[in-house]
């Protein structure tokens, strides 16, 4: 019988902290977590470091520096479950809107010495650079789901976070659909279900804040978009170029509308992303 | 702390931290001691920039506050509200009643839950000696409960009104998208109430903890208004006659990059480092907390002045109380008012706000076309303002500590950091903390590791 208490280690890449801010979010619960096992490795919250290997790795945040790139092989040599949360680590968070520009230019809008800055061109999620054993999705992630996700991994059994779109969890709350009820545009039936349909609930549209469910059908979601709710492709392009930009599902229909645009538009979205 | 040397050499030691604990986000400290003197002092920020100024153009005035709010998963509330005053700016709003109320209250739960995570779970256990604040509840378990619990209820406000803890969805450009009825937040004022009284308890603990003393003549740089403790409005003044609006800011304080850190420091023209943050505040608008507050404050040992910052734990306290105050003032007139917005039509021009975020001064600038497109952004936010501050505190509060056992010396220079409840998420990211000793006697080296 296993005595030793399972060790838990949490990581930060490019990020803000929210993440990993939503376990010590978990007020009623911390101690009791911190009760059956050892965090090891948590920087934020302690200066004590155990050192490695870890039966959990929770890692939040992008890879968008060389050294960056490199650190994260070493936490999957050393971690026997490696655990991805949020949209940086899934998809590439925000941050991965420097994919679709020039990152030079982003560097000398920010920085008054762009030969100080080391960067890398793309931000990528942690799944391209090594393998990920489980991906919780969220910008921020669900704490309720991040404790699944840590309870179920213990358990030694797969973690119940359903794939499917904010519609269900809208349904079954009785909300009345903002889309069809008030005209509101909603990235609902394509986003990744485990906010519980946060935004309809407060009479506002899903802004796809935890990235494409599985088997999304964005096309015919931006017909409607167009056809029925007169968004522009200025504006479509956006909806799907946020905080999961970097997601297949997203990037694809984002580029869509970029190409769709005609000439006069596409100038005007190139220089003021750019200018 | 008097330190008393008795070595004839000052000693030269080389100490290392590789990651500098309990604080928001990615930075090191590079410390060099010459013969008993700091002589370089570099807190090194490595957060990865993540370009947020660049990629805010070409996007659309409504999504500031969504966006902004990612930079720092700590304080979101304190960059949607700099972002919607700034965009409101811009097109000439200005947003009042009710509504102006709940912002404020809003960003009172933000406090309250940001102050009380660095109070409990980063600052105190530097006090009490603990890795951690969960290594820490072993023996203080009641104490580290009663933090989380405060914490709780601030989170409790958010969420309330701003739908969740962390990147709240309910703050827009005029206001909310849906308000709760009045019915409906009961249990929160009874949540606030018992809040109130934690929160007292917390300002008289704090106070019993061992301070240093390391007093320093600080520049205090904070928002103050004609009648209430700053948010989100006021005039931006400073204890050496700074009395300047918000969209003065740019002429008065400059931006450097430097190699060493990710983030820009900023720097009062012609004055160069400041201070911003709770102490700022409570040391310019003391007579603008509420009487609650103002008592606890002097039963603390607080008269109006604090210029000691390792006793900041206790101005958070005093904070957070008045934090609750306020936020049961506001709830107690709570009335739903009839749109949760106010309209905003966008217009060529540029938009300016500072507002107070939990750790200081928030300056954002937007510049929009007729259609509301962003042109050109500029955030600033506090921790990039006090990397300075912090700095110069280390160059002071090292010397006089160089005989301390190097471990020792290492834990009090990060909780020098800590002071400042440095969030590095912010100002971009990474702390190391590395004290190098050099230019000793040969043979007179003491190798730490």
């Amino acid at each position: 019988m296993q005595t030793r208490k399972p060790k838990l280690a949490v990581w930060k890449f490019a990020s803000c902290d929210g993440c990993q801010l939503s376990l010590l979010d978990c007020e009623d619960e911390l101690l009791a977590i911190a009760g059956r096992i050892d965090i090891a490795n948590f920087v934020e919250a302690s200066r004590a470091v155990v050192k490695g290997p870890y039966d959990i790795s929770l890692v939040e945040g992008s890879i968008t520096t060389p050294h960056d790139a490199e650190r994260i092989h070493e936490i999957r040599r050393q971690s026997k479950t490696l655990v991805t949360i949020g949209a940086c680590a899934t998809s590439g968070g925000i941050q991965a809107l420097r994919n679709f520009a020039d990152v030079k230019e982003f560097i000398s809008i920010v920085y008054a010495r762009p030969d100080y800055i080391s960067t890398l061109a793309k931000s990528t999620p942690i799944a391209d650079h090594v393998f990920v054993d489980f991906e919780l999705r969220g910008c921020p992630v669900n704490k309720m789901q991040l404790l699944e996700v840590i309870t179920a991994f213990l358990a030694g059994r797969k973690p119940n976070t359903p794939p499917h779109a904010v519609c269900m969890e809208c349904k079954r709350r009785g909300i009345v659909c903002v889309m069809v009820a008030h005209g509101t545009p909603c990235l609902g039936p394509v986003t990744h279900a485990g906010c519980g349909a946060l935004c309809p609930a407060f009479d506002r549209g899903c802004y796809g804040c935890f990235g494409p469910k599985e088997t999304p059908n964005t096309s015919s979601l931006t017909t409607w978009m167009g056809h029925i709710l007169h968004m522009t492709k200025p504006d479509m392009l956006r909806a799907f170029r946020s905080y999961n930009a970097g997601a297949e599902a997203f990037r694809k229909e984002s580029e869509q509308h970029q190409e769709k645009m005609d000439g006069q538009e596409m100038t005007k979205i190139g220089e003021r992303s750019r200018a | 702390m008097g330190v008393t040397n008795s070595y004839r050499i000052m000693p030269t030691k080389t100490i290392k931290v590789d990651y500098l604990a309990r604080v928001e986000g990615e930075g090191a400290l590079f410390l060099k001691i010459k013969d008993g003197v700091v002589a370089d002092v570099k807190l090194k920020i490595f957060e990865p920039p993540r370009f947020f100024e660049a990629f805010l153009r070409g996007r659309d005035f409504r999504e500031t506050p969504d966006i902004t709010a990612r930079i720092c998963g700590i304080c979101p509330i304190a960059y949607q509200m700099s972002a919607v005053h700034a965009v409101e700016d811009a097109c000439g709003v200005k947003v009042d009643g009710q509504l102006r109320a709940l912002r404020r209250l809003i960003y009172c739960g933000e406090w309250i839950e940001s102050h009380t995570l660095h109070i409990y779970m980063l600052h105190a256990p530097d006090f009490l000696g603990y890795e951690s604040a969960i290594h820490m509840a072993k023996d203080h378990a009641a104490i580290v409960q009663r933090g989380l619990q405060i914490k709780k209820a601030g989170n409790e406000i958010v969420s309330t009104f701003g739908g969740r803890e962390v990147h709240p969805i309910n703050v827009r450009v005029g206001g909310f998208y849906k308000l709760p009825a009045r019915s409906e937040i009961a249990p929160l004022i009874e949540r606030l109430k018992w809040g109130r009284d934690a929160a007292l308890e917390t300002v008289k603990w704090a106070a019993t903890l061992t301070f240093p003393d390391f007093e320093q003549d600080y520049e205090f740089v904070a928002l103050r208004h004609p009648e209430e403790y700053p948010f989100n409005e006021g005039r931006l003044v400073s204890n050496r006659g700074l009395d300047i609006a918000a969209r003065e800011f740019d002429a008065h304080f400059t931006e450097e990059h430097v190699e060493h850190s990710n983030a820009l420091h900023a720097v009062i023209n012609g004055r160069g480092s400041y201070f911003v943050g709770p102490m700022a505040r409570f040391n310019l608008n003391f007579d603008r907390l509420s009487p609650l507050a103002q008592q606890a404050a002097r039963d603390a040992g607080l008269n109006g002045v604090c210029r000691n910052p390792f006793r900041s734990i206790i101005v958070r306290a005093i904070e957070v109380l008045w934090c609750f105050d306020e936020a049961l003032r506001i709830l107690e007139n709570y009335e739903r008012p009839n749109r949760p917005f106010v309209e905003v039509t966008p217009r060529a021009g540029t938009g300016y706000a500072a507002t107070e975020a939990p750790r200081g001064l928030l300056y954002h600038r937007y510049q929009l076309d007729e259609t509301g497109q962003i042109l050109d952004a500029k955030i600033v936010p506090p921790t990039s303002q006090n990397q300075k501050t912090i700095e110069d505190d280390l160059r002071r509060f090292v010397p006089p500590r160089v005989d301390l056992p190097t471990e020792e010396l290492k834990w009090q220079c990060e909780q020098a950091i800590r002071n400042y409840d440095p969030c590095i998420s912010c100002a971009t990211h990474f702390l190391k903390l590395h004290i190098d000793n050099e230019s000793v006697p040969p043979g007179c080296q003491i190798p730490i590791f």
